[in-house]
Order: structure tokens, then sequence, then C-alpha cells
């Protein structure tokens, strides 16, 4: 017999070992860390959609839905999209409801890619971008925003990446890991650019809830989508869900909306490979998109002010790091420390059991930052701030330079 | 202030650096904006919230449905204004519906609190009738859970 790992798909075992798993196999064999390294809310979903997913159970709705989801979701789904993001799509035919933002993402990557089609997408960014293009058999194409832009995605280093097999542009904000908020002024260049050459955009807005604006950060931003953009909605898969704003996480449920025939596409896959979407999430998520926004709004608040105690702690303790616009996540430059990513958060985890994630974990443009999350209680984040103060306390010592 | 209600609402006892540190504001901003909400009266007091059951000494609480004929100047006010400056009463609300006033009365035991009922409620000129309901339980107060018993386990690293 062939060796096994010979058998395995070329994609597949091209596919580099996250850094991510690396980093959860360290700290969890630890006692007494901190995390900061989580992607998900610390709020379990708030009760009254606990509650109707329970009601839903004891009704007895244990049965498969319409492919595309349940009808009256969808419906909650297009008021809501109208209302949060100002575009308007038919609840039978444009939209899909998918197992998380994931599972939409790897669809509309399998519905619009060719092997050698181009999907340009910007770094750092969330670990699944460049599995889910490579699985589909595209090209990814990275661009690198950097920290001294305080990662805003310039038009321009779009446009210097486009070329005759650029098919898709993959866009993130507010983005994970950084928590960088796209100026509007660029994302309308990004707009025409995608309209001037033809491109279809795939933007994942899944924390576009979690926005932090005014003087002090406690004001919700006002988002705003590309799909809004003019000439955009016919050419825009727009993907978003419920794991953030609302802390559904392991609810597993997203959706994505699109023009019919891309909505149908995706479609096709998804009713072989998962054929719907758990019908108790379902009846969770109506309830959240009807009567979500109040707990949706506290639990915004209280990332707002651990995001105001962060930013006022890193400044204390001398360490740069720009003040996002929105997510739940802190993306501080450690350059000067004169550590990768990867020595910094590991020695963090072994001198102070806190754990961060390396920048690098999210693409090479993470290099020189660590991703620090604010969704932790606040008592706990304010040890794990002390604790990161000593641990940078003693690396200025050590480095011995005037930082 | 609002957001400054809220984070009070939700914990008195944050000094006035934490709440700075939250807000984002200095802590001379939040001492004046203190100050002002209560000299003007938006905030009443500062206390703690307790679980009865866990203290040794037990209290009796009761609610109290209060029926009042209501005076030609002033309505309810001037009745209710009267109810509620007993000791006993830690809360009284004028509501809508079957009944005028709840009054949530607070006593030693359960005589302590009859007493109250029958000496000096039901005894005012313009209330017409008492029904009184005493507290068994308590499972959630002031917007705390008695027994929290949600338990969110997270991952320690996740994407």
């Amino acid at each position: 017999m062939k060796p096994l790992q010979n058998r395995i798909a070329d994609v597949v075992k091209n596919i580099p070992r996250s850094g991510i798993r690396d980093f959860f196999e360290l700290v969890q064999g630890r006692d007494d860390v901190i995390s900061l390294g989580v992607g998900e809310p610390d709020f379990s979903a708030p009760w009254h959609i606990r509650e109707a997913a329970i009601f839903s159970l004891e009704k007895g709705q244990t049965s498969y839905t319409s492919n595309l989801g349940l009808l009256s979701l969808r419906e909650c789904i297009v008021d809501y999209v109208k209302e949060q993001f100002a575009v308007s799509y038919d609840a039978p035919t444009e939209v899909l409801v998918t197992v998380g933002v994931s599972e939409a993402l790897d669809l509309v990557c399998r519905a619009l890619l060719n092997p050698g089609d181009e999907v340009i997408y910007h770094e750092p960014c969330y670990v699944s971008y460049n599995p889910s293009i490579a699985m589909a058999h595209g090209v990814a194409v990275p661009i690198q925003t950097r920290v001294d832009d305080n990662f805003v995605l310039k038009a321009e280093d779009v446009e210097a990446v486009i070329t005759e097999k650029s098919k898709v542009l993959l866009l993130n904000f507010p983005t994970n890991p950084t928590g960088a908020v796209e100026p509007l002024s660029e994302l309308k260049k990004i707009a025409e650019l995608a309209v001037k050459h033809d491109l279809i955009v795939v933007t994942d807005e899944i924390y576009s809830e979690l926005l932090y604006a005014g003087e002090s950060g406690m004001e919700r931003g006002n988002h705003v989508s590309i799909a809004s953009l003019p000439g955009m909605r016919e050419r825009t898969v727009l993907l978003h869900g419920f794991s953030k704003a609302f802390a559904m996480t392991g609810f597993r449920l997203g959706y994505a909306c699109a023009p019919q025939v891309l909505t149908e596409a995706m479609m096709k896959i998804h009713q072989y490979s998962m054929l719907c979407a758990p019908i108790m999430s379902q009846m969770a998520a109506i309830e959240a998109l009807k009567n979500g926004a109040n707990e949706m709004e506290k639990m915004r608040q209280a990332y707002a002010q651990r995001r105001n105690l962060m930013l006022k702690r890193f400044d204390e303790m001398g360490v740069p790091c720009f003040a996002p616009g929105g997510a739940f996540y802190m993306f501080p430059d450690i350059r000067k420390f004169g550590l990768t990513s990867q020595a910094f958060s590991m020695r963090l985890l072994e001198e102070e059991n806190v754990a961060v994630v390396p920048g690098n974990a999210f693409g090479e443009a993470g290099e020189g930052c660590v991703r620090a999350c604010y969704a932790t209680a606040y008592d706990k984040l304010e040890i794990a701030l002390d604790r990161i103060a000593d641990f940078v306390g003693r690396l200025q010592i050590n480095t011995g330079k005037n930082l | 202030m609002e957001a400054l209600l809220d984070l009070l609402q939700k914990n008195a006892r944050l000094s006035t650096g934490e709440m700075s540190d939250r807000l984002g504001k200095t802590e001379s901003e939040i001492e004046s904006a203190l100050a002002s909400l209560i000299e003007d009266g938006t905030i009443l007091g500062f206390q703690a919230v307790v679980d009865p059951d866990r203290v040794e000494k037990t209290n009796v609480s009761a609610l109290i449905e209060v029926r009042l004929t209501p005076e030609r100047e002033g309505g309810f006010d001037h009745l209710a204004q009267r109810i509620a400056k007993f000791d006993q009463v830690t809360s009284c609300y004028l509501m809508s519906g079957g009944y005028d006033l709840a009054v949530i009365v607070e006593g030693d035991d359960l005589r302590e609190v009859a007493g109250f009922v029958s000496d000096k409620l039901s005894t005012i000129d313009g209330v017409v009738s008492t029904a009184t309901h005493f507290q068994l339980k308590v499972y959630k107060q002031s917007g705390f859970l008695a027994t929290d018993s949600t338990n969110n386990e997270r991952l320690p690293v996740t994407p």
C-alpha cells in the first residue's frame, strides 16, 4: 500500500499548518492562562435568543428547512440588511443561509473560481481566506496593508495587482485581526476599481455592528457596506452572520446576499454539501434579528469600555497601538522590542501566562504585531494588561535601548 | 452622561479612575459628571444588591397592592408620598391596572410587616384596600441573578 500521506490531494497537502493551531496547543497545556487569543465574544448568546432555540426544540422543530434557509428568516435578514447596510435584496431568491460565514466564503469561492482565477484580498486577514481560495483552485493574491497606515487598504495597491486573471476582490471591514475600518474615501475608490475592472466583490462584514466612534469610542459608528456604493450591488456578495454581534458563534449561522445568479450557484453547492443550516439555529437567528438590538448594543458598549482600557494601558506601556474602529481586537506594534511576533507571544505566554496571537498567523503583513482580543471579562483584562506591562517593562530594560 | 449612569447601575463601586479607563474620559470629567448627577437628584443613592437567602438575619419582604381614593387636589401624589416616607417601605410605585400603588415593605418578621399593614397603611384616610403578598424566594434582584449558572467556556485560542 502506498503511504497514506501520498494519497492526500495536493491542494490540501499544500495548505500549511495553521499558526493559530500551533499556538492553541501550547496554550491548552497550561493552567491559569488569561487568554486574549480568542476570536469570539465572551458573552453567551443573550437569553432571549437561547430561549427561542429551546422553544423551537420544545415545539419539535427538528426537520430540514429549505436549502436556502427558512423563508421567514430570509425575510428578517432582508429587512435587517436593508436597515444596516442600505442594500435591498429579494428574500426568496437572493439570500442563502449558511453554516457560518466560513461556509459562505467556501461556497462563494467554489461557485466563482475556475483553476487559475485570481482572488485579491488584504492581509493581515482572517486565517481561512487563503485556504478557501486554494481549495477552490483559485490563486490567492494578497495585498499587504501596513501598520504604519493603520492597515488602510489603498486603492492604488489594489490596482497594482489587478491582472487579466483577477476575478474576485475579497474585503473584510472591520478587519480581523486588526480592527481596522476602511475610510469611506478609499472604499469608494476601491468600488470604482471593481467596476472599472469588472471584479466580483466578496465582502465579509461580520464585524459591521461592532464599531466604536466618537471621541471616546462609546458611540456606535455608522457602517458603510461596499455593496451600497454605486454600481456595486450587482457585482457584490455580501457575507454576514450572527456570531460576533449577537454572540452566537456556536450556533454556526451566517448568510450570503447576492444577485440571484450567484445565490443560485452557491446554493447548488450548499444543497449537496450542507443541505441546510440547522433549524434550531435558524429559529434563534429570527429572534436575534427581531428583538436583539438592545442586548447587542449592551455588548458593544462593554467592548467599547474594554477597548478604552486597552488603548490607555498600551499607551502607558509605550507600546504603539492604533485605535481600531471596529471588531474586538487590538493589534499593537511590537517591533521595537526586537522580537518576532512568534517569539514575543511565546515569551509572554511562558513568562506571564497571557496568550495573544502572533500577528504572522494572519499573513506576513501581520508580522511585527500581535492580536490581543478584548472580548474577555474586564477584570481579567486588567490582570492581563498588568502582566503585559510587567513583561514589556522587562523587555525594555533588557534591550538596554532608550525605547 | 448616559454611559456613566449605565456603568454605575451595574457596578457603583468603581473608582473614578476605573470609570475614566472604561469611558475614555478624564478623571476630572467623571468627577464633575458624577457630582452633577448627584446634585440634581438623578442618582438617588448607592447600595449593594444583596441575596437575602445568603444573609443570616432573615428579613421578610412583601409586595402590597394598595387601592386609593385619589384626592381632589394632588391626585395620588400626596397619599403615595405619605406612604413612601415610612421606613418600612423600601419601594413605592404608582401602577396602572387593577390597583394603584405597589408598595414593597420590609420587616424583621411576618408580624412586623402585618402590623405595619394593619396599623399604619390601611388606616390612612384614602386607602381603600390592601392585598399583601409575601416574598418567598429571590431569583433575580435589580438585574442580578441570584444563582447564575451561565458557563460559557471557550477554547483558549481561536481564529
